[in-house]
Protein backbone atom coordinates (compact mmCIF):
# COMPACT_ATOMS: atom_id res chain seq x y z
CA UNK A 1 0.00 0.00 0.00
CA UNK A 2 1.37 3.46 -1.49
CA UNK A 3 2.33 5.51 2.17
CA UNK A 4 1.09 8.62 0.64
CA UNK A 5 -0.65 11.90 2.42
CA UNK A 6 -0.32 14.03 -0.60
CA UNK A 7 -2.29 14.21 -3.59
CA UNK A 8 -0.68 12.48 -6.61
CA UNK A 9 -1.26 14.88 -9.33
CA UNK A 10 -0.19 18.01 -7.71
CA UNK A 11 1.30 17.06 -4.42
CA UNK A 12 -0.94 19.29 -2.38
CA UNK A 13 -1.49 17.81 1.27
CA UNK A 14 -5.09 17.36 2.16
CA UNK A 15 -6.91 19.78 5.18
CA UNK A 16 -6.48 18.09 8.33
CA UNK A 17 -3.58 15.94 7.39
CA UNK A 18 -0.59 17.70 7.25
CA UNK A 19 -0.57 18.24 10.81
CA UNK A 20 1.51 14.94 11.87
CA UNK A 21 4.69 13.95 10.74
CA UNK A 22 6.11 17.23 9.77
CA UNK A 23 9.31 18.44 11.92
CA UNK A 24 9.03 21.82 11.83
CA UNK A 25 11.67 22.51 14.43
CA UNK A 26 14.85 20.16 14.12
CA UNK A 27 17.88 20.90 15.88
CA UNK A 28 21.54 18.75 15.65
CA UNK A 29 24.02 18.88 17.84
CA UNK A 30 23.50 22.15 18.72
CA UNK A 31 26.35 23.54 21.07
CA UNK A 32 27.01 26.94 22.26
CA UNK A 33 29.87 28.63 23.84
CA UNK A 34 30.17 32.01 25.61
CA UNK A 35 33.46 33.77 25.79
CA UNK A 36 36.79 32.51 24.52
CA UNK A 37 39.94 30.54 25.95
CA UNK A 38 40.37 29.66 29.56
CA UNK A 39 37.27 31.50 30.88
CA UNK A 40 35.10 30.24 28.18
CA UNK A 41 31.81 29.05 29.78
CA UNK A 42 29.90 25.50 27.51
CA UNK A 43 26.55 26.33 28.09
CA UNK A 44 24.42 24.19 25.98
CA UNK A 45 26.13 20.85 24.85
CA UNK A 46 25.32 18.59 21.93
CA UNK A 47 21.39 19.21 22.14
CA UNK A 48 19.46 17.11 19.24
CA UNK A 49 15.30 17.31 18.87
CA UNK A 50 12.65 17.45 16.67
CA UNK A 51 9.27 19.08 17.02
CA UNK A 52 6.08 17.64 15.14
CA UNK A 53 4.04 20.25 13.60
CA UNK A 54 0.81 20.81 16.07
CA UNK A 55 2.99 19.38 19.11
CA UNK A 56 4.23 20.74 22.01
CA UNK A 57 7.73 20.22 23.26
CA UNK A 58 9.16 20.75 26.64
CA UNK A 59 12.58 21.50 27.85
CA UNK A 60 13.06 21.27 31.79
CA UNK A 61 15.75 21.36 34.12
CA UNK A 62 17.36 23.38 37.15
CA UNK A 63 18.25 27.16 36.87
CA UNK A 64 21.79 26.91 34.77
CA UNK A 65 21.16 23.89 32.57
CA UNK A 66 20.74 25.68 29.59
CA UNK A 67 17.37 25.30 28.64
CA UNK A 68 16.70 29.09 27.73
CA UNK A 69 19.91 28.98 25.78
CA UNK A 70 18.48 25.94 23.53
CA UNK A 71 15.77 28.52 22.82
CA UNK A 72 17.30 31.94 22.30
CA UNK A 73 19.77 30.09 20.17
CA UNK A 74 16.75 29.14 18.01
CA UNK A 75 15.25 32.42 18.10
CA UNK A 76 18.85 34.36 17.03
CA UNK A 77 18.85 36.14 19.87
CA UNK A 78 22.63 34.96 21.02
CA UNK A 79 24.41 37.86 19.17
CA UNK A 80 28.11 37.87 18.71
CA UNK A 81 29.19 37.15 22.51
CA UNK A 82 27.94 33.13 21.92
CA UNK A 83 29.51 30.75 19.24
CA UNK A 84 27.03 28.63 17.78
CA UNK A 85 27.42 25.08 16.03
CA UNK A 86 25.47 22.42 14.83
CA UNK A 87 22.52 22.33 12.07
CA UNK A 88 18.99 24.13 12.81
CA UNK A 89 16.33 23.85 10.81
CA UNK A 90 13.58 25.75 11.48
CA UNK A 91 10.11 26.66 9.42
CA UNK A 92 11.70 25.24 6.31
CA UNK A 93 14.82 26.93 6.65
CA UNK A 94 18.63 26.03 7.50
CA UNK A 95 19.41 28.32 10.01
CA UNK A 96 22.39 30.69 9.52
CA UNK A 97 24.26 33.31 11.49
CA UNK A 98 20.71 35.80 10.94
CA UNK A 99 17.46 34.64 11.01
CA UNK A 100 15.57 36.05 7.80
CA UNK A 101 12.14 38.25 8.12
CA UNK A 102 9.90 35.56 6.92
CA UNK A 103 11.16 33.51 9.93
CA UNK A 104 10.75 36.26 12.92
CA UNK A 105 7.07 36.72 11.20
CA UNK A 106 6.79 32.43 11.47
CA UNK A 107 8.59 32.08 14.84
CA UNK A 108 7.92 34.42 17.87
CA UNK A 109 8.86 34.26 21.48
CA UNK A 110 7.02 34.98 24.99
CA UNK A 111 9.05 35.67 27.55
CA UNK A 112 9.60 35.08 31.71
CA UNK A 113 8.92 37.77 32.81
CA UNK A 114 6.23 40.22 32.12
CA UNK A 115 6.96 42.47 34.01
CA UNK A 116 10.37 43.57 31.97
CA UNK A 117 9.74 42.26 28.72
CA UNK A 118 6.72 45.52 28.16
CA UNK A 119 8.39 48.79 27.70
CA UNK A 120 7.07 50.58 30.56
CA UNK A 121 6.47 54.20 28.48
CA UNK A 122 4.52 52.14 25.21
CA UNK A 123 1.15 51.70 25.77
CA UNK A 124 -0.51 48.37 24.94
CA UNK A 125 -1.83 49.52 21.49
CA UNK A 126 1.89 50.62 20.89
CA UNK A 127 3.21 47.29 22.03
CA UNK A 128 1.04 45.29 19.96
CA UNK A 129 1.33 47.71 16.68
CA UNK A 130 5.35 47.62 16.26
CA UNK A 131 5.49 44.27 15.33
CA UNK A 132 2.74 44.31 13.20
CA UNK A 133 4.51 47.71 11.49
CA UNK A 134 7.63 46.06 11.18
CA UNK A 135 6.16 43.18 9.49
CA UNK A 136 4.44 45.72 7.40
CA UNK A 137 0.62 44.01 7.70
CA UNK A 138 -2.39 45.78 6.97
CA UNK A 139 -5.32 46.81 8.96
CA UNK A 140 -3.21 47.07 12.19
CA UNK A 141 -5.92 48.67 14.36
CA UNK A 142 -8.30 46.04 13.49
CA UNK A 143 -5.95 43.50 13.76
CA UNK A 144 -4.56 44.78 17.74
CA UNK A 145 -8.42 44.62 18.62
CA UNK A 146 -8.41 41.35 17.50
CA UNK A 147 -4.99 40.23 19.26
CA UNK A 148 -6.70 41.61 22.21
CA UNK A 149 -10.07 39.46 22.02
CA UNK A 150 -7.97 36.42 21.63
CA UNK A 151 -6.10 36.75 24.87
CA UNK A 152 -9.36 37.60 26.82
CA UNK A 153 -8.52 41.17 26.61
CA UNK A 154 -11.10 44.12 25.36
CA UNK A 155 -10.91 47.19 23.44
CA UNK A 156 -10.64 49.32 26.86
CA UNK A 157 -6.96 48.01 27.21
CA UNK A 158 -5.56 49.57 24.21
CA UNK A 159 -4.66 52.60 26.02
CA UNK A 160 -3.26 51.28 28.74
CA UNK A 161 0.02 51.51 30.19
CA UNK A 162 2.00 48.18 31.18
CA UNK A 163 2.05 49.35 35.11
CA UNK A 164 -1.51 50.03 34.81
CA UNK A 165 -2.70 46.40 34.70
CA UNK A 166 -2.04 43.15 36.67
CA UNK A 167 0.54 40.74 35.96
CA UNK A 168 -1.97 38.34 34.13
CA UNK A 169 -3.21 40.67 31.83
CA UNK A 170 0.84 41.86 31.33
CA UNK A 171 1.77 38.31 30.50
CA UNK A 172 -1.75 37.95 27.91
CA UNK A 173 -0.32 41.38 26.39
CA UNK A 174 3.09 39.55 25.86
CA UNK A 175 1.32 36.55 23.76
CA UNK A 176 -0.69 38.57 22.01
CA UNK A 177 2.03 40.61 20.67
CA UNK A 178 3.89 36.97 19.69
CA UNK A 179 0.63 36.23 18.00
CA UNK A 180 -0.46 39.42 16.04
CA UNK A 181 1.61 38.46 13.51
CA UNK A 182 0.48 35.08 12.74
CA UNK A 183 3.73 32.75 13.72
CA UNK A 184 2.68 29.13 13.73
CA UNK A 185 5.83 28.15 15.93
CA UNK A 186 5.94 30.09 19.78
CA UNK A 187 9.16 29.65 21.86
CA UNK A 188 7.67 30.08 25.51
CA UNK A 189 10.51 31.06 28.29
CA UNK A 190 9.08 30.26 31.61
CA UNK A 191 5.29 31.98 30.36
CA UNK A 192 3.99 31.53 33.99
CA UNK A 193 6.81 31.28 36.85
CA UNK A 194 6.19 34.94 37.65
CA UNK A 195 2.78 34.41 38.14
CA UNK A 196 0.24 33.76 40.92
CA UNK A 197 -1.11 30.11 40.79
CA UNK A 198 -4.69 30.59 40.01
CA UNK A 199 -3.30 33.33 37.09
CA UNK A 200 -0.82 30.60 36.02
CA UNK A 201 -4.20 28.47 35.48
CA UNK A 202 -5.57 31.37 33.63
CA UNK A 203 -2.50 31.89 30.78
CA UNK A 204 -2.02 27.87 30.61
CA UNK A 205 -5.32 27.70 29.35
CA UNK A 206 -4.86 30.33 26.88
CA UNK A 207 -2.17 28.67 25.35
CA UNK A 208 -3.27 25.47 25.01
CA UNK A 209 -6.79 27.22 23.47
CA UNK A 210 -4.58 29.39 21.29
CA UNK A 211 -2.88 25.96 19.96
CA UNK A 212 -6.15 24.21 19.10
CA UNK A 213 -7.24 27.30 17.15
CA UNK A 214 -4.28 28.21 15.16
CA UNK A 215 -2.33 24.66 15.01
CA UNK A 216 0.93 26.38 16.95
CA UNK A 217 3.65 24.27 17.34
CA UNK A 218 5.19 25.12 20.86
CA UNK A 219 8.63 24.83 22.60
CA UNK A 220 7.70 25.26 25.87
CA UNK A 221 11.02 25.80 28.70
CA UNK A 222 10.19 25.45 32.31
CA UNK A 223 11.28 24.09 35.69
CA UNK A 224 7.92 22.98 37.21
CA UNK A 225 7.65 19.34 35.72
CA UNK A 226 3.74 20.05 36.54
CA UNK A 227 3.60 22.77 33.77
CA UNK A 228 5.57 20.69 31.17
CA UNK A 229 3.62 17.92 32.03
CA UNK A 230 0.44 19.51 31.15
CA UNK A 231 1.29 21.63 28.05
CA UNK A 232 3.82 19.02 26.41
CA UNK A 233 3.34 15.97 24.93
CA UNK A 234 7.38 14.97 24.74
CA UNK A 235 10.44 16.52 27.17
CA UNK A 236 13.93 16.26 27.62
CA UNK A 237 15.32 17.07 30.97
CA UNK A 238 18.41 19.44 30.33
CA UNK A 239 21.38 19.11 33.18
CA UNK A 240 24.84 21.12 32.68
CA UNK A 241 23.78 22.16 29.24
CA UNK A 242 23.02 18.34 27.87
CA UNK A 243 19.86 16.61 27.66
CA UNK A 244 19.81 13.54 30.20
CA UNK A 245 16.87 12.16 28.72
CA UNK A 246 14.20 12.42 26.38
CA UNK A 247 10.29 10.85 27.17
CA UNK A 248 6.96 11.14 26.80
CA UNK A 249 4.84 12.64 28.86
CA UNK A 250 3.11 8.96 29.73
CA UNK A 251 6.68 8.18 31.00
CA UNK A 252 6.77 10.75 33.19
CA UNK A 253 3.26 10.64 34.72
CA UNK A 254 4.00 7.21 35.03
CA UNK A 255 7.33 8.03 37.06
CA UNK A 256 9.04 5.99 34.97
CA UNK A 257 12.23 8.04 33.89
CA UNK A 258 15.19 5.83 33.31
CA UNK A 259 18.14 8.62 34.68
CA UNK A 260 18.60 8.84 38.17
CA UNK A 261 18.90 12.90 37.79
CA UNK A 262 15.21 12.96 36.25
CA UNK A 263 13.89 10.47 38.81
CA UNK A 264 15.55 12.91 41.53
CA UNK A 265 14.12 15.88 40.11
CA UNK A 266 10.63 14.27 39.76
CA UNK A 267 10.47 12.94 43.49
CA UNK A 268 11.87 16.70 44.56
CA UNK A 269 8.75 17.94 42.42
CA UNK A 270 6.36 15.91 44.62
CA UNK A 271 6.66 18.13 48.14
CA UNK A 272 8.69 18.40 51.04
CA UNK A 273 9.97 14.26 51.98
CA UNK A 274 12.78 14.56 54.74
CA UNK A 275 14.05 10.80 54.05
CA UNK A 276 13.99 11.11 50.36
CA UNK A 277 16.18 14.56 50.79
CA UNK A 278 18.89 12.69 52.49
CA UNK A 279 19.38 10.46 49.69
CA UNK A 280 19.47 13.41 47.10
CA UNK A 281 22.63 12.73 45.12
CA UNK A 282 25.07 16.35 43.36
CA UNK A 283 24.87 15.82 39.88
CA UNK A 284 27.20 19.17 39.71
CA UNK A 285 30.03 17.24 38.31
CA UNK A 286 30.96 18.28 34.69
CA UNK B 1 0.07 21.50 69.94
CA UNK B 2 -0.07 25.32 71.30
CA UNK B 3 -0.52 24.31 75.05
CA UNK B 4 1.54 27.14 75.74
CA UNK B 5 1.66 29.19 72.85
CA UNK B 6 4.66 31.72 72.58
CA UNK B 7 2.89 33.65 70.39
CA UNK B 8 -0.55 34.83 70.37
CA UNK B 9 -2.13 37.53 67.65
CA UNK B 10 -5.88 38.27 68.05
CA UNK B 11 -7.61 40.66 65.54
CA UNK B 12 -4.50 41.77 63.76
CA UNK B 13 -4.86 44.99 61.14
CA UNK B 14 -2.39 46.48 58.73
CA UNK B 15 -3.75 49.79 56.42
CA UNK B 16 -1.92 52.16 54.39
CA UNK B 17 -2.79 55.39 54.05
CA UNK B 18 -2.63 56.16 50.02
CA UNK B 19 -3.82 58.59 47.88
CA UNK B 20 -6.46 56.42 46.83
CA UNK B 21 -7.98 55.62 50.00
CA UNK B 22 -6.82 53.57 52.64
CA UNK B 23 -5.45 49.57 51.78
CA UNK B 24 -6.25 46.84 54.06
CA UNK B 25 -3.44 44.90 53.69
CA UNK B 26 -4.11 42.47 56.81
CA UNK B 27 -7.74 42.48 57.79
CA UNK B 28 -8.64 40.46 61.00
CA UNK B 29 -5.98 37.82 61.51
CA UNK B 30 -5.56 35.95 64.61
CA UNK B 31 -3.55 32.69 65.03
CA UNK B 32 -1.68 31.32 67.84
CA UNK B 33 2.36 29.59 67.35
CA UNK B 34 3.59 27.12 69.71
CA UNK B 35 6.90 25.02 68.67
CA UNK B 36 5.69 23.77 65.49
CA UNK B 37 5.81 24.58 61.65
CA UNK B 38 2.85 27.09 61.03
CA UNK B 39 2.61 27.86 56.76
CA UNK B 40 1.09 31.04 55.86
CA UNK B 41 -0.37 30.35 51.95
CA UNK B 42 -2.21 32.95 49.80
CA UNK B 43 -1.41 34.66 46.41
CA UNK B 44 0.68 37.86 46.04
CA UNK B 45 -1.32 40.86 47.79
CA UNK B 46 -2.98 38.51 50.50
CA UNK B 47 -1.61 40.04 53.22
CA UNK B 48 1.08 37.08 54.01
CA UNK B 49 4.05 38.49 54.63
CA UNK B 50 2.78 42.10 55.79
CA UNK B 51 1.54 39.62 58.99
CA UNK B 52 4.99 38.44 59.34
CA UNK B 53 6.26 41.87 59.32
CA UNK B 54 3.66 43.31 61.30
CA UNK B 55 4.86 40.76 64.18
CA UNK B 56 8.27 42.37 64.07
CA UNK B 57 7.16 45.87 63.99
CA UNK B 58 8.57 46.17 60.05
CA UNK B 59 5.57 47.60 58.34
CA UNK B 60 7.08 51.06 57.47
CA UNK B 61 4.33 53.74 56.90
CA UNK B 62 1.73 51.15 57.68
CA UNK B 63 -0.98 51.53 61.04
CA UNK B 64 -0.62 48.23 63.14
CA UNK B 65 -3.58 47.53 65.37
CA UNK B 66 -4.70 44.01 67.16
CA UNK B 67 -6.65 43.16 70.24
CA UNK B 68 -3.35 41.29 71.18
CA UNK B 69 -0.54 40.77 69.64
CA UNK B 70 1.94 38.95 72.51
CA UNK B 71 5.16 37.29 72.73
CA UNK B 72 6.16 35.45 75.79
CA UNK B 73 3.83 37.75 78.00
CA UNK B 74 5.19 40.92 76.05
CA UNK B 75 2.61 43.19 74.18
CA UNK B 76 4.86 43.97 70.83
CA UNK B 77 2.49 46.86 70.56
CA UNK B 78 3.39 48.54 72.78
CA UNK B 79 6.81 47.52 74.18
CA UNK B 80 9.72 49.80 73.54
CA UNK B 81 11.76 50.66 71.09
CA UNK B 82 14.26 48.96 72.51
CA UNK B 83 12.85 45.87 73.90
CA UNK B 84 11.78 45.51 70.22
CA UNK B 85 15.37 45.95 69.25
CA UNK B 86 15.97 42.65 71.63
CA UNK B 87 13.47 40.84 69.84
CA UNK B 88 14.03 41.40 66.50
CA UNK B 89 16.77 39.11 65.47
CA UNK B 90 17.30 37.89 69.08
CA UNK B 91 14.30 36.10 69.96
CA UNK B 92 12.56 36.57 66.63
CA UNK B 93 14.24 36.51 63.74
CA UNK B 94 13.21 36.66 59.92
CA UNK B 95 14.42 34.82 56.69
CA UNK B 96 14.09 36.79 53.33
CA UNK B 97 13.04 35.38 50.29
CA UNK B 98 16.52 36.07 48.11
CA UNK B 99 19.84 36.38 50.04
CA UNK B 100 21.43 38.20 46.79
CA UNK B 101 19.28 41.09 48.41
CA UNK B 102 19.08 40.60 52.10
CA UNK B 103 22.77 39.96 52.42
CA UNK B 104 24.98 42.72 53.02
CA UNK B 105 26.89 43.12 49.73
CA UNK B 106 30.14 44.76 51.27
CA UNK B 107 30.64 42.48 54.24
CA UNK B 108 32.85 38.96 54.32
CA UNK B 109 29.95 36.35 55.69
CA UNK B 110 32.06 35.73 58.58
CA UNK B 111 31.60 39.10 60.09
CA UNK B 112 27.69 39.40 59.25
CA UNK B 113 27.03 36.09 61.44
CA UNK B 114 29.43 37.23 63.85
CA UNK B 115 28.01 40.62 63.86
CA UNK B 116 24.34 38.65 64.22
CA UNK B 117 25.96 36.70 67.63
CA UNK B 118 27.67 39.98 69.06
CA UNK B 119 24.76 42.03 69.16
CA UNK B 120 22.76 39.32 70.92
CA UNK B 121 24.82 38.20 73.46
CA UNK B 122 28.08 39.41 75.59
CA UNK B 123 30.49 36.75 73.64
CA UNK B 124 33.90 37.52 72.47
CA UNK B 125 35.26 38.12 68.95
CA UNK B 126 37.18 35.31 69.21
CA UNK B 127 33.97 33.64 70.90
CA UNK B 128 31.86 34.56 67.83
CA UNK B 129 34.45 33.39 65.45
CA UNK B 130 34.73 29.86 66.47
CA UNK B 131 30.31 29.65 66.72
CA UNK B 132 30.02 31.42 63.57
CA UNK B 133 32.38 28.32 61.90
CA UNK B 134 30.38 26.13 64.01
CA UNK B 135 27.06 26.97 62.57
CA UNK B 136 28.05 27.25 58.87
CA UNK B 137 29.07 23.82 59.72
CA UNK B 138 25.81 22.71 60.97
CA UNK B 139 23.87 24.38 57.77
CA UNK B 140 26.33 21.98 55.79
CA UNK B 141 28.83 24.59 54.07
CA UNK B 142 31.78 23.00 53.05
CA UNK B 143 34.95 24.44 54.22
CA UNK B 144 33.71 27.23 55.96
CA UNK B 145 36.73 28.69 56.83
CA UNK B 146 37.51 29.63 53.35
CA UNK B 147 33.07 30.83 53.27
CA UNK B 148 33.75 33.16 56.27
CA UNK B 149 36.25 35.18 54.21
CA UNK B 150 34.09 35.39 51.43
CA UNK B 151 31.38 37.95 49.82
CA UNK B 152 28.02 36.93 49.22
CA UNK B 153 28.39 37.68 45.45
CA UNK B 154 31.05 34.69 45.83
CA UNK B 155 28.42 31.67 46.86
CA UNK B 156 25.63 30.27 45.18
CA UNK B 157 21.87 30.84 45.63
CA UNK B 158 21.73 27.64 47.97
CA UNK B 159 24.34 28.43 49.45
CA UNK B 160 23.52 32.43 50.51
CA UNK B 161 20.50 30.92 51.77
CA UNK B 162 21.96 28.29 54.25
CA UNK B 163 23.74 31.49 55.22
CA UNK B 164 20.97 33.42 55.78
CA UNK B 165 19.75 30.49 58.29
CA UNK B 166 22.91 30.19 60.09
CA UNK B 167 22.54 33.82 61.29
CA UNK B 168 18.92 33.86 61.60
CA UNK B 169 19.45 30.76 64.28
CA UNK B 170 23.01 31.85 65.81
CA UNK B 171 21.11 34.08 68.55
CA UNK B 172 19.44 30.90 68.91
CA UNK B 173 15.41 32.63 68.51
CA UNK B 174 12.53 31.17 69.98
CA UNK B 175 10.40 32.29 66.53
CA UNK B 176 11.94 31.94 63.36
CA UNK B 177 9.32 34.06 60.42
CA UNK B 178 10.82 32.47 57.32
CA UNK B 179 9.09 34.92 53.97
CA UNK B 180 9.31 32.59 51.12
CA UNK B 181 12.52 31.32 51.98
CA UNK B 182 13.67 29.18 49.00
CA UNK B 183 11.56 30.53 46.39
CA UNK B 184 14.32 31.57 44.35
CA UNK B 185 16.25 28.31 44.86
CA UNK B 186 16.01 25.64 42.57
CA UNK B 187 13.56 21.88 43.54
CA UNK B 188 16.32 19.89 44.65
CA UNK B 189 18.22 22.67 46.29
CA UNK B 190 15.23 23.81 48.38
CA UNK B 191 14.49 20.50 49.59
CA UNK B 192 17.80 20.12 50.89
CA UNK B 193 17.87 23.73 52.40
CA UNK B 194 14.51 23.66 53.98
CA UNK B 195 15.95 19.67 55.65
CA UNK B 196 18.61 22.01 57.05
CA UNK B 197 15.59 24.53 58.75
CA UNK B 198 13.51 21.42 59.98
CA UNK B 199 16.55 19.90 61.38
CA UNK B 200 17.81 22.63 63.61
CA UNK B 201 14.05 24.02 64.32
CA UNK B 202 13.72 20.59 65.49
CA UNK B 203 16.77 20.11 67.79
CA UNK B 204 15.68 23.28 69.39
CA UNK B 205 12.39 23.67 69.60
CA UNK B 206 11.69 26.99 67.65
CA UNK B 207 8.76 27.83 66.12
CA UNK B 208 8.82 28.93 62.21
CA UNK B 209 6.08 30.80 60.51
CA UNK B 210 6.56 29.78 57.20
CA UNK B 211 5.13 32.42 54.47
CA UNK B 212 4.52 30.69 51.17
CA UNK B 213 2.48 30.57 47.73
CA UNK B 214 3.54 27.15 47.18
CA UNK B 215 0.86 24.67 48.34
CA UNK B 216 2.02 20.98 48.06
CA UNK B 217 4.89 22.73 49.73
CA UNK B 218 3.57 24.05 52.64
CA UNK B 219 1.15 20.85 52.94
CA UNK B 220 4.31 18.35 53.05
CA UNK B 221 6.66 20.79 55.13
CA UNK B 222 4.48 22.38 57.98
CA UNK B 223 2.18 21.19 60.81
CA UNK B 224 -0.31 23.71 60.22
CA UNK B 225 -1.43 25.72 57.83
CA UNK B 226 -3.54 29.22 57.07
CA UNK B 227 -4.41 30.30 54.23
CA UNK B 228 -5.09 33.79 53.04
CA UNK B 229 -7.16 35.89 50.99
CA UNK B 230 -7.34 39.94 50.72
CA UNK B 231 -5.98 40.42 54.29
CA UNK B 232 -8.49 37.68 55.98
CA UNK B 233 -7.58 34.20 56.93
CA UNK B 234 -9.79 32.12 54.86
CA UNK B 235 -9.27 28.50 56.71
CA UNK B 236 -7.24 27.18 59.34
CA UNK B 237 -5.89 23.10 59.38
CA UNK B 238 -3.68 20.64 59.29
CA UNK B 239 -1.21 20.61 56.48
CA UNK B 240 -1.65 16.96 56.10
CA UNK B 241 -5.90 17.51 56.18
CA UNK B 242 -5.15 20.96 53.43
CA UNK B 243 -6.06 18.66 50.32
CA UNK B 244 -9.39 18.04 52.00
CA UNK B 245 -9.59 21.16 53.32
CA UNK B 246 -13.34 22.43 52.68
CA UNK B 247 -13.19 26.61 52.10
CA UNK B 248 -13.60 27.02 48.01
CA UNK B 249 -11.10 29.36 48.04
CA UNK B 250 -8.29 26.77 49.70
CA UNK B 251 -10.17 23.73 46.72
CA UNK B 252 -9.67 26.21 43.73
CA UNK B 253 -6.46 26.99 44.60
CA UNK B 254 -5.53 23.07 44.85
CA UNK B 255 -7.87 22.41 41.53
CA UNK B 256 -5.73 24.72 39.55
CA UNK B 257 -1.91 23.45 39.88
CA UNK B 258 -1.23 21.18 36.80
CA UNK B 259 -1.04 17.83 38.26
CA UNK B 260 1.85 15.21 37.64
CA UNK B 261 0.14 12.20 38.09
CA UNK B 262 -2.94 12.82 35.27
CA UNK B 263 -3.69 14.66 32.50
CA UNK B 264 -6.26 16.89 31.83
CA UNK B 265 -7.50 19.32 28.86
CA UNK B 266 -8.25 22.24 30.80
CA UNK B 267 -7.25 23.57 34.49
CA UNK B 268 -10.07 24.43 36.49
CA UNK B 269 -10.03 28.33 36.92
CA UNK B 270 -10.05 29.94 40.32
CA UNK B 271 -13.42 31.44 40.79
CA UNK B 272 -13.45 34.41 43.54
CA UNK B 273 -16.55 35.17 45.89
CA UNK B 274 -16.68 38.60 46.31
CA UNK B 275 -18.39 37.89 50.11
CA UNK B 276 -14.54 36.44 50.79
CA UNK B 277 -12.83 39.65 50.51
Amino acid sequence: MPDRTSCRFCNAIPVGLEISDTLVIEVQDLNVVFGRGARSFHAVRDVSFGVDRGQSFGLVGESGSGKTTVLRAIAGLLGNVAHVTGAMKVADEELKQNRSRPFRRRVQMVFQDPYGSLHPRHTVDAILSEPARVHQLDRIKDRVVKALEEVGLDASFRFRYPHQISGGQRQRVSVARALIIEPDIVLLDEPTSALDVSVQAEVLNLLMRLKREHRLTYVLVSHNLAVVAHMCETLSVMQNGAVVETMTVEQLRSHNPTQPYTKQLLTASLGYDRAAIDAFEEFDSK
Amino acid sequence: MTEHPMLIVEDLHVTYDTPTGVVRAVNGVSFELGREKLGIVGESGSGKSQTGRAILGLTAGGTVTAHRLEFEGIDLLNASERTMREIRGGRISMILQDPKYSLNPVMTIGAQIEEAFIIHSKATKQEARARTIEMLKAVRIREPERVYKTYPHEVSGGMGQRIMIAMMMIPEPAIIIADEPTSALDVTVQLQVLAILDDMITRRGTGLIFISHDLNLVASFCNRVLVMYAGKVMEQCSAAELANANHPYTQGLLNCLPRLDAGQDELPVLQRDPSWA
